[in-house]
């Protein structure tokens, strides 16, 4: 025990006296906190869109000033000549070409239908569908208007329709920021968590010091519990301060479920990620190779977990990947806990990969790890 | 019993391509002042991790103080002190913690075994509160002494402790290991300078792995065959290419200012002869002298008869 407190005590030591180490360690996370989410947004607003009016009619002008009041599009042009506006579109400032053909109205009162042309410059694939949704989404609301207003009142309705009514559960404003937050929070703990471990030993390592711990009667598991517990409690620490810090104040999120439950993933989840590290770092010879090696991780660990792209739209060996991702869960009980305020009920399982990972790595890494080489 | 005692002790690197240590049999006695010279790559430091427990042997076996390296590493690791070649303390800790932290680590404290210390510790002491990677090469050597001590271990091993230290220093360091052996520790170091051999009770002489030659440095020069000469001359370069075209030359070595030498064979008039010679050469102020070979002079020659 006292050999323990020793060396908590020096591990401390060393890492309050890096004075380049201590901002990345507690400041950089924070900051990224509060930049990242906002990047993240799915939202597409300020659409550039060009219209092609052939007809100048009321019903085409109501239609364009329709789409220019939704709030998603601004008008980039408004003309008569298709090529003049394709020219738009080409040198990148619209993203749609509407085009009215000549005769809307007419035709429209009279035959009872037109057609639209929508070019979309798809390059930019999500603006692309969702500029391409909303206009179509204005259009069909705008065709149910004047049709509402040709039927009189009293009249029985001809077509039978379908009105659908949604409510969005969990998160009824769509607030994409309470999507976003925990899980990034969830993979800014990953990332100094897995980092900041597996330099740590690496370190001692490369200076030489390791030798001198070797020759000494410590034992292999206190010197491990010395070098990983430091790092346990600053991610404790730094998820603490992001949660209820940055997400409470800046965000307005207030997690919903159970905060023991919360932190008591998160604690299984650290274990893991620190054995992770600290497998990294018996591999590795070399500050430099740790890095790399850890980099490679993070970021396949970061982009196959579920943070940006929902993994069920993955293809099926990617979904196999995003499975053996620890990160994965960690995301997923976030969210489950902050948003839908789930119990251990519905997340037992994500406890069971999770500390089989805790047991996995460390495990791995123990056996890896050898005062004798 | 010895205090360390190796047999057939053997180390290769590279899946046997690179021998490090070859059929290396030693033993020291307790209280010993022992030294391991060899030049760089020679395998002293192999050598020392294996009996440190750091690194296993291929072959053979070792104790210290008579436990066994591979089956008692625990034990072994209780009781020695180990001072690398590098500088292996924490830097970014002080003076003090860093001597406090291998106490804990060794279940010990700085009081318990301060008497042992004291007479080195009171040099860095001024230093205490000042991080180990600010301090002078030889206050981080006398840190690491410290350091390697503070458990009171019956075997001390330290690694060419003196390489890269000013010579004051260096002195001050044999100094402080001769009133170490007086505590009745054991100490093995190693070192590629051939005149601090002399300073030691027992030395091993190590060339590419293998042992040349073991005994008290005194019956090593003893040991040295036939005579050996000292020749300088105004210019020593001209003189060194003369002399190893003159048939009668057994070896010749630059050492300092003069050439050491000797004779495939000798007499008063071989010297008289090997003179004339010089003379007829047009080399000035010749001066040849008989002189006692140094432990370099027996180095370079046991090494020549290994090749």
């Amino acid at each position: 025990m006292r050999t323990i407190k020793f060396l908590l005590q020096k591990e401390f030591k060393q890492i309050f006296r890096n004075k380049g180490l201590l901002p990345v360690l507690f400041i950089a996370p924070l900051i990224q906190l509060i930049i990242l989410p906002l990047a993240a947004d799915y939202e597409v607003k300020n659409i550039s869109l060009a219209v092609v009016d052939h007809d100048h009619s009321s019903y085409s002008r109501k239609l364009v000033s329709k789409v220019g009041s939704s709030g998603y599009f601004k008008l980039a042009g408004y003309n008569e000549s298709f090529s003049n506006m394709f020219g738009l579109l080409e040198s990148d400032k619209a993203d749609l070409v509407l085009e009215i053909p000549s005769g809307f109205e007419k035709t429209l009162v009279k035959e009872q239908k037109q057609k639209l042309f929508i070019a979309v410059n798809a390059i930019n694939g999500v603006k692309a569908g969702l500029g391409g949704a909303y206009l179509s989404g204005i259009i069909r609301d705008y065709n149910s208007e004047i049709r509402a207003q040709w039927i009189h009142p009293a009249k029985f309705n001809p077509a039978p329709v379908i009105e659908v009514t949604s409510t969005n559960w969990y998160n009824p404003f769509m607030n994409y920021k309470l999507f976003m937050v925990p899980g990034i929070l969830a993979v800014l703990i990953t990332m100094v968590g897995g980092y900041m471990c597996a330099l740590n030993i690496v370190k001692e390592k490369e200076l030489g010091t390791i030798e001198q711990i070797n020759v000494t009667p410590i034992k292999k598991a206190h010197f491990i519990i010395g070098k990983l517990l430091p790092f346990w409690i600053i991610g404790i620490f730094i998820f603490t301060v992001g949660l209820f810090g940055i997400g409470r104040l800046v965000y307005g999120i207030v997690p919903a479920g159970s905060m023991f439950l919360l932190y008591s993933f998160l604690s299984i989840y650290l274990v893991a990620l620190l054995g992770f590290g600290l497998l990294i770092s018996t591999f590795s010879e070399t500050q430099q190779q740790a890095m790399s090696v850890a980099f490679f991780f993070v970021m396949i660990f970061m982009l196959m977990s579920g943070l940006f792209t929902p993994i069920d739209s993955m293809p099926g060996w990617a979904k196999t990947m995003a499975n053996c991702n620890p990160v994965t869960y960690f995301i997923e009980v976030m969210r489950m806990i902050v948003m839908k305020g789930s119990g251990f009920v519905n997340i037992w399982f994500h406890f069971v990969v999770v500390i089989l990972f805790a047991i996995g790595l460390n495990g791995w890494a123990m056996l890896n790890y050898r005062k004798t080489s | 019993m010895s205090a360390v005692s190796l047999k057939n002790i053997r180390k290769t690197y590279n899946d046997g391509k690179l021998v490090a240590v070859e059929d290396v049999s030693l033993s020291v006695e307790k209280g010993e002042l022992f030294g391991i010279i060899g030049p760089d790559g020679a395998g002293k430091t192999s050598l020392f991790r294996i009996l440190t427990t750091l690194l296993l042997p291929n072959g053979g076996s070792a104790t210290v103080d008579g436990y066994d390296v591979i089956e008692d590493y625990k034990s072994i690791r209780n009781c020695v002190g180990y001072m690398p070649g590098k500088f292996s303390l924490y830097q970014d800790l002080t003076v003090e913690e860093n001597l406090n932290f291998f106490a804990t680590l060794f279940n010990t404290s700085i009081e318990e075994n301060y008497d042992l210390i004291k007479e080195i510790y009171v040099q860095i002491a001024p230093f205490k509160d000042r991080r180990a990677g600010k301090l002078s090469g030889g206050m981080k050597q006398k840190l690491a002494l410290c350091c390697a001590l503070i458990h009171k271990p019956t075997v001390l091993f330290l690694d060419e402790p003196t390489t890269g230290v000013d010579s004051v220093s260096r002195k001050e360091f044999w100094e402080m290991l001769r009133r170490l052996k007086e505590q009745n520790i054991t100490i093995l170091v190693s070192t590629p300078y051939m005149d601090e051999a002399v300073l030691c009770d027992r030395i091993a002489l190590i060339q590419s792995g293998k042992i040349l030659s073991i005994d008290t440095p005194k019956k090593i020069t003893e040991q040295y065959p036939g005579k050996l000469y000292s020749i300088r001359s105004a210019n020593t370069h001209q003189l060194l290419g003369d002399l190893h075209s003159y048939d009668n030359t057994k070896s010749c070595f630059a050492f300092g200012e003069s050439l050491h030498y000797t004779f495939k064979s000798e007499g008063p008039e071989e010297t008289r002869a090997l003179q004339n010679h010089l003379t007829v050469l047009r080399h000035e102020e010749v001066v040849i002298n008989e002189i006692v070979p140094t432990i370099e002079d027996c180095f370079i020659h046991l090494m020549s008869n290994e090749s």
